[in-house]
């Protein structure tokens, strides 16, 4: 199986790395070979998380500069600095809700106009599904579950080798009993903003 | 049950590299693990400490690296199999013991984990541990995944008894923080009762009896060479006239370059896991049969310094490259596309780099560096020492932990570290040659750790500065493990005594000595200027929770705070405080009540009283 690599970035805090969890235990599931790698180690004091994923026949577990097939970004900001991992046929998912990190309030940087940040990503990369996961998370029920929303999503655009019900299933399975319902409400209505996303690009809506 | 004790033989299940080597523990029957909390380490003991709540396992967190290997040492001595885990500092504390016992060996097996950091993901450097194994004439192997750290543990208990010598377990980061699918082997049941048997003549290393027992340690080196030189983890891939030698995670790029070359029909591969001693003669005839050879090791030129010194023996004249300007280099990390570069370029191979995006028209993008977390005491340890010490010139040495970040703006405060417990170290030297008034900051843990000798050190010699102890209760930054002075029974765990901080240091002869509670900032301020007036070693112990283990453990907070009416926008409570929670709204200062701890440091420090608890606001 030719190598599929996918770039989940994130603030800390915001779970990716239960996405990530949730993405190897399909993976398993599924029969696909999938590796991981995480920097986690200031995670819980407000710094960049950064996990890779390689599915398929590579031993690498971590992904160079320009070679990531799909990039999926937490907060629009960290969506933007990761696109050094990105190439022209990248397709990048990144939720539009910003979380402003504190040299901003400082008044030691200016973040980025979101508008302008979309036409970036647009123009470089094969394609952007980029919407508010925040307001979906709420949606469905508990704000934390913005990394299903966006895990929805990127099972939706078909770029990684994951079925939308083997990963359903891990979902019931492997995250916590209280959470599951939300999570689930939280994945289909990411998969449905995708699906709704696309069609719009395609020019079918 | 942890899922580490209940996993099956056979089942496939993904984990973690620093889990895959825990259950490699098991595997082997260790009965005894000790460890002083250390990224990229930090995940094999906390697993171990679960563990250890619900199985034969003895499991510690040691005050110190070096007393962590040395409680190894003496139950492995004992017949029992011990692990002993640490991050690649570590060993720089556990060196002297590890040096030693390196002549005296071991009857158990006993496995040394480093954990090195390449790049300094978590670290203060990025030595390369390697050398440990050369310095010590330790036997060394290194894993390339995680299903290969797991089975690899078994064998170094194996081999460890075999030679009767401790074995050093070497990762890297992207060892330990990778996750994949492993496959489970069967658990044994550790042997967890030992028994000394006294033979002075081995043990006591008097230099009568080290000059015997360094004489054994090399007959014992000569036995590793040979097992080496059949490991099934220094094995030959492919056919070719080109020669790669790799080790660790640069296996794994080496491998993924080779295919994408397509250049698998002229390159052969020998991969070094059994990495000290090296295996002279398959390397030696390994580098026979090439036409030229690329080390790819990260860090240091370990292997390539021997290879070159293997090749002279034999009279051998080929090219043999790793370290270059052209090719590798000692820094940082290495990653697939930089591997195949080297690769393409070294052995001649046409290839177009893949392009990335063009970033040149990124806007600047805002850093999100990693903060002290919002309402964390040690923000307001930082704010009591600036304002009580504002006019005076100072110098700040600081220490490791979370508090390290303090030394970013607006707090500013830390000007020197350099490594566990240096702070009070470097205080008595800062103090003895400038003018400046020198005042310190170190945790609790890293006062357990090794600032009490500093200490001592200081009091004994008069030297003159002040000293802040940090004191949130636990070893907070590496994931919130014990220490000596956490208070165990309030965290429900039962067998451990508890070490007062205050008692040490009234009892090494610190005669002024203070205790503030951070979140009282005027009275802490006070308190802080007394004693920095003091002439001689005063110290101030700062007490108070760190805010984010007192949420995971669901400890009721205090109400979050609002910015109210009041407010003229000076903005003192952003400039001189930056508290995470506070964020720009309209050009109007607001507090986030979901990161709000309630900590009301801020509302003390507003002029015009602006800030209050929410539920005062009128609603
Ligand atoms: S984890 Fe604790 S000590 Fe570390 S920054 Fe957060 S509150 Fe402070
Ligand atoms: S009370 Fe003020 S300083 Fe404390 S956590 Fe809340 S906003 Fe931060």
């Amino acid at each position: 199986m030719k190598p599929t690599r996918l770039i989940l970035v994130a603030v800390g805090g915001q779970g990716n790395l239960l996405s990530s969890r949730v993405i190897g235990e399909s993976a398993l599931l599924a029969d696909v070979p999938v590796r991981m790698s995480e920097i986690h180690g200031m995670a819980q004091r407000g710094g960049v998380v950064e996990s890779s994923i390689v599915f398929g026949d590579a031993q690498s577990t971590i992904i160079s500069d320009g070679e990531a097939d799909v990039l999926v970004g937490f907060e629009p900001s960290e969506t933007l600095r990761a696109l050094n991992k990105c190439n022209p046929s990248t397709v990048v998912i990144s939720n539009l809700a910003p979380m402003s990190p504190f040299t901003v309030t400082i008044g030691s940087g200016v973040y980025p106009d979101l508008n302008n940040l979309q036409s970036l990503i647009r123009a470089k990369a094969a394609n952007l599904i980029a919407f508010n996961a925040e307001v979906l998370a709420r949606q469905a029920g508990n704000i934390l579950s913005v990394n299903m929303v966006l895990l929805g999503a990127l099972i939706q655009t078909g770029k990684i080798p994951l079925t939308e019900k083997t990963v359903k299933k891990v979902i019931k399975t492997k995250t916590k009993k209280a959470f599951v319902e939300s999570n689930l409400k939280a994945f289909e209505l990411g998969f449905s903003m995708a699906e709704k996303i696309s069609l719009n690009i395609l020019g079918r809506v | 049950m942890h899922k580490l004790l209940t996993g099956q033989p056979g089942l496939k299940t993904l984990l973690l590299g620093n889990e895959a080597i825990a259950r490699g523990g098991l595997e082997a029957g260790v009965a005894v693990a000790t460890t002083y909390p250390g990224t990229p380490s930090s995940e094999i003991s906390l697993n171990f400490f679960q563990i250890s709540q619900e199985s034969e396992l003895y499991f510690e967190y040691s005050t110190n690296e070096k007393v962590a290997l040395e409680v190894a040492a003496a139950a492995a001595n004992s017949g029992v199999r011990s692990m002993c885990v640490m991050k690649h500092v570590g060993m720089n504390v556990a060196a002297d013991a590890l040096l030693t016992l390196a002549y005296v060996g071991v009857r158990g097996g006993l496995v040394i984990v480093t954990a090195d950091d390449p790049f300094m993901f978590s670290s203060q450097n990025e030595q390369d541990n390697r050398y440990y194994s050369k310095l010590s004439g330790l036997p060394m192997l290194e894993p390339s995944s995680a299903q290969e750290a797991k089975d690899m543990m078994v064998d170094a208990f194996d081999l460890s008894e075999q030679l009767q010598l401790p074995v050093i377990f070497r990762t890297t980061t992207r060892i330990n923080h990778s996750t994949e699918i492993v496959s489970l082997g069967d658990l044994r049941e550790p042997k967890t009762n030992g028994d000394f048997k006294k033979d002075p003549f081995n043990y006591v290393t008097v230099p009568a009896v080290s000059r015997n027992l360094h004489a054994k340690l090399l007959e014992k080196l000569d036995k590793a060479e040979k097992i080496s030189e059949n490991s099934e983890y220094n094995i030959i891939y492919g056919e070719g006239d080109w020669g790669i030698i790799c080790n660790g995670v640069s296996c794994n790029y080496v491998f993924d370059a080779v295919k994408d070359l397509d250049i698998e029909n002229s390159v052969r591969i020998l991969r070094i896991g059994f990495s000290h001693p090296l295996p002279r003669v398959l390397i030696q005839d390994f580098l026979k049969t090439c036409q030229k050879v690329l080390i790819v090791e990260e860090g240091e030129p370990f292997m390539e310094e021997t290879v070159k010194a293997f090749a002279q023996e034999k009279g051998l004249t080929l090219s043999i490259k790793g370290k270059d300007d052209d090719l590798f280099s000692r820094l940082y990390e290495y990653n697939p596309a930089l591997v195949r570069e080297c690769l393409a370029a070294y052995f001649g191979v046409d290839y177009t780099p893949r392009t990335g995006v063009d970033l040149s028209d990124i806007p600047e993008i805002p850093q999100r560096p990693p903060s002290l977390c919002a309402g964390c005491s040690h923000r307001a340890t930082f704010y009591a020492v600036q304002k009580a010490s504002k006019g005076m010139e100072t110098i700040c040495p600081t220490d490791i932990g979370c508090y390290t970040l303090g030394f970013m703006p607006p707090l500013s405060t830390g000007d020197f570290l350099i490594c566990m417990g240096s702070s009070v170290g470097t205080s008595c030297g800062f103090s003895k040659v400038t003018n400046k008034k020198v005042i310190s900051f170190i945790g609790d843990s890293t006062f357990f750790h090794t600032g009490i000798p500093g200490l001592i050190n200081a009091v004994f010699n008069n030297h003159n500065f002040t000293l802040v102890i940090l004191d949130n209760g636990i070893t907070a930054m590496t994931g919130h493990q014990p220490h000596p002075g956490v208070d165990m029974k309030a965290l429900n765990f039962e067998g451990y005594a508890r070490v007062s901080i205050e008692d040490i240091v009234k009892a090494v002869g610190v005669k002024h000595v203070s205790i503030i509670r951070p979140y009282r900032v005027k009275k802490s301020i006070d308190t802080v200027k007394e004693a920095l007036m003091y002439k001689g070693v005063s110290v101030i112990i700062s007490r108070e929770p760190c805010t984010s283990f007192a949420k995971t453990l669901k400890k009721p907070r205090g109400k979050p705070f609002f910015v109210g009416e009041k407010c003229k926008g000076h903005r003192d409570c952003i400039n001189d405080l930056a508290c995470p929670a506070f964020f720009i709204k309209k050009n109007r200062v607001n507090i986030d009540p979901v990161l709000c701890s309630g900590c009301s440091v801020c509302a003390q420090i507003c002029p015009e009283h602006a800030i209050l608890p929410l539920r005062d606001k009128a609603v």
